[in-house]
């Protein structure tokens, strides 16, 4: 792998991870206040139907990208009106959601199957594109990267800096004293279940104008659920959560590298990766063994590999909240 | 289903029509919903639906694929009623349904001998197969804090994977590798057909048997109470004495085994060989209509069956009219959906009846990364 190949493969691991990071950011920000969407694949697949076709019929990218996010949010806000007016189980909710989704996207985009559609340009930034090795890899980019990269930043400063993203956290840690201190806790999380399915329906319409063109049956089945568990590994913090969607982005171009390498080796193979890899990434952060393997290493270690190692989720997340 | 459900949701003393009405709702607006999107693409929705309704009950051969459908459908569903019932979200059916035909279908491939022989054979395999991916996804959780929904989602798409692997490598048909599928079976390893159709008589005294011991398991056993303890409060059955991570792994793997089950009939009466979706949907329908059923074993056949003529009216839909078969999905998953959202009267404020859907269910919750909990490890 000579230079500017290393550079390709690069600029392309952070173009696939792009839509995971949108939506890994949209759920933290939902799940940190203390709701679980569970729709997330059936409402990416909604989306990312959605924005094809509204973008091919309107030929304007911003409406595609608008109708998806109005899709995700509509999705978000069934599981947050079913929650908290409803008081029902927020994976139930979510979990048929999720088939739904996958159901209703076929059907409405049946007319529609690989169609050449509208496509997200490519913008390099100047100046900044000539950077050695950076350049090229992050700002020789689209609109869709600099978003995701951007949302990062933001979603981390929102919640670990703000008033109201302490209001936030507040919400999905505990309810009762945030409630108590005059924060709305349940306005609070029809809020940001909201906006954090408004994110997942721009991911959605990210698949399917940008970074994997076009609209077919299951378009991006699985991504969803790769998304949920990239959340967990990235102890719902979004920079963490970006990591995680980089390395399963990674894992994809591994496996097209590997392939070329391997031929004889069957394809379906390299198909396992990102499975595999959601299990393992999960017992890493989760199982006891990681707990123990710490505890034997030296005193001074400890928490450094803690913090890398080991997630908590956000106290009262998937509970029910009554207030007054 | 209305009678049953009112009796459950009975204000004391009023009877208030819209109340008795209520249960019927969700299937009236679901109907709607999906004639809603059929007017969209310019079909009618009540040739739409009489299409699918001959299409389902239109002929014998018809009537009796419905039955063949319906089989899996419900050993599946009766599984999951032991999972849930433990308080878990067994999603991992579907791997489970998977290799139950992979293992049966390996014993169909690779043993000759007479039927008598060959089908219990099979039939075990399938369910040492489910039960083992079952087993896979309840010690990643017990022992890996992987919560079921994402290891058993993880293991889906490796039975999916390892499926077309299998069709498309060491057992692909001699005249080539297809994704299509194996070579049939030889005909003893089939289960024996009812005439010319895809149902198998023998299936179904599978699902009756699978019934009749679940039914027993919950309502008469200390196991049943057990699971009902830890799918309530796993806190206080752990004070009982229940031991979770026993009963977990064993919940899991007994509905990992009826799922194999489900798997085998798939292969051995619904087709007669290993196909690329060989589950096609089953585990997860299997789900919903367990959540439809309010979690109570009598209402799942009845729930089973309209699911099955719905999806294969559909199929019958799509071939006449060229509308996508989704439509059957969609009309059972925004059924499910308006049943969970609006199954009890009292969360929009009419009446003051019970909450009907949730009542008996276990108190399932999703806790990602579960037993972490906060302090345990000191430190930080």
């Amino acid at each position: 792998m000579n230079d500017s190949e290393f550079v390709r493969v690069m600029a392309s691991i952070l173009l696939q991870a792009s839509p995971l990071i949108i939506a890994v950011c949209g759920e933290i920000l939902t799940e940190r206040s203390g709701v679980v969407n569970l729709s997330l694949d059936g409402s990416l697949l909604m989306a990312a139907m959605t924005g094809f076709v509204v973008g091919l019929l309107t030929q304007n990218l911003w409406l595609g990208f608008g109708a998806a996010a109005l899709v995700g949010a509509l999705f978000a806000g069934i599981v947050a009106f079913g929650s908290i007016r409803l008081g029902q189980s927020q994976v139930a909710i979510g979990f048929v959601l999720a088939l739904l989704g996958d159901d209703l996207s076929a059907f409405l985009g049946q007319n529609y199957t690989r169609t050449p559609g509208v496509a997200v340009p490519h913008t390099p930034i100047p100046i900044l594109k000539d950077i050695p090795i950076i350049g090229p890899v992050i700002f020789d980019q689209d609109i869709v990267v600099y978003f995701a990269l951007v949302l990062i930043g933001i979603t981390w400063w929102w919640l670990n800096r703000t008033q109201p993203g302490l209001r936030l956290r507040g919400s999905g840690e505990r309810p009762e004293a945030a409630f108590a201190r005059g924060v709305g806790v349940n306005r609070v999380r029809y809020l940001y279940t909201i906006l954090g399915g408004a994110l997942v329906g721009i991911a959605g319409a990210a698949y399917s104008l940008d970074v994997k063109i076009g609209w077919s049956d299951g378009h991006v089945r699985g991504f969803g659920w790769i998304a949920l568990a990239i959340v967990i590994f990235g102890g719902w913090s979004p920079i963490r959560g970006a990591f995680g969607a980089l390395l399963f982005g990674a894992t994809k171009a591994l496996a097209t590298y590997l392939q070329r390498a391997f031929p004889e080796v069957s394809v379906v193979a390299f198909n396992s990766i990102p499975w595999v890899l959601m299990i393992l990434v999960l017992l890493a952060v989760g199982s006891d063994y990681t707990e123990r393997f710490i505890s034997a290493m030296p005193k001074d270690w400890q928490r450094p590999l803690r913090r890398v190692l080991r997630v908590s989720p956000p106290m009262a997340l998937g509970t029910t909240f009554h207030e007054g | 289903m209305n009678d049953a459900e009112l009796s459950q949701g009975k204000p004391a003393g009023t009877q208030n029509w819209l109340l008795r009405l209520w249960p019927i709702v969700p299937i009236i607006a679901a109907l709607l919903f999906t004639s809603g999107l059929l007017l969209l693409f310019n079909a009618g929705p009540l040739e739409s639906y009489s299409a699918m309704w001959t299409g389902a009950f239109g002929d014998a051969n018809k009537t009796f694929s419905v039955l063949a459908f319906w089989i899996p459908l419900l050993l599946a569903s009766f599984g999951l009623l032991i999972t849930f019932t433990a308080g878990l979200w067994n999603i991992g059916i579907e791997g489970q349904i998977i290799l139950g035909a992979i293992f049966a279908s390996w014993v169909a491939l690779k043993v000759d001998g007479p039927a008598i022989l060959l089908i219990p054979l099979e039939l075990l395999a399938a369910m040492v197969g489910g039960a083992l991916w079952a087993g896979i996804v309840a010690v990643l959780k017990t022992r890996g804090k992987v919560n079921e929904i994402f290891g058993g989602l993880a293991l889906n798409n490796l039975a999916i994977i390892l499926t077309n692997y299998l069709i498309s490598g060491p057992w692909q048909p001699p005249e080539g590798g297809s994704f299509r599928g194996t070579t049939p079976f030889q005909e003893a390893a089939l289960l024996p057909r009812y005439m010319d159709t895809r149902f198998s008589p023998l299936s179904l005294v599978l699902a009756v048997s699978a019934f009749v011991i679940v039914f027993f398991i919950l309502r008469g056993t200390t196991w049943g109470l057990k699971l009902k303890a830890l799918g309530k409060n796993p806190y206080s059955a752990f004070l009982l004495g229940v031991r979770s991570e026993r009963e977990t792994i064993m919940a899991m793997m007994f509905c990992g085994a009826l799922g194999g089950l489900a798997g085998a009939v798939r292969v051995l009466s619904w087709f007669d060989s290993l196909r690329q979706s060989i589950s096609g949907g089953i585990g997860f329908l299997a789900l919903l209509i367990v959540i439809l059923a309010a979690y109570r074993i009598f209402w799942v056949p009845l729930i089973a069956l309209f699911f099955s003529a719905v999806l294969n009216g559909s199929i019958t839909l799509q071939l006449r009219t060229q509308l996508h078969s989704s439509l059957g999905g969609i009309l059972t998953g925004v059924m499910v959906l308006f049943v969970l959202l609006f199954g009890s009267a009292k969360q929009l404020g009419i009446g003051k009846t019970k909450q009907v859907v949730s009542e008996g269910a276990p108190e399932v919750t999703y806790s990602p990364a579960d037993t972490i909990v906060p302090g345990k490890h000191g430190g930080d």
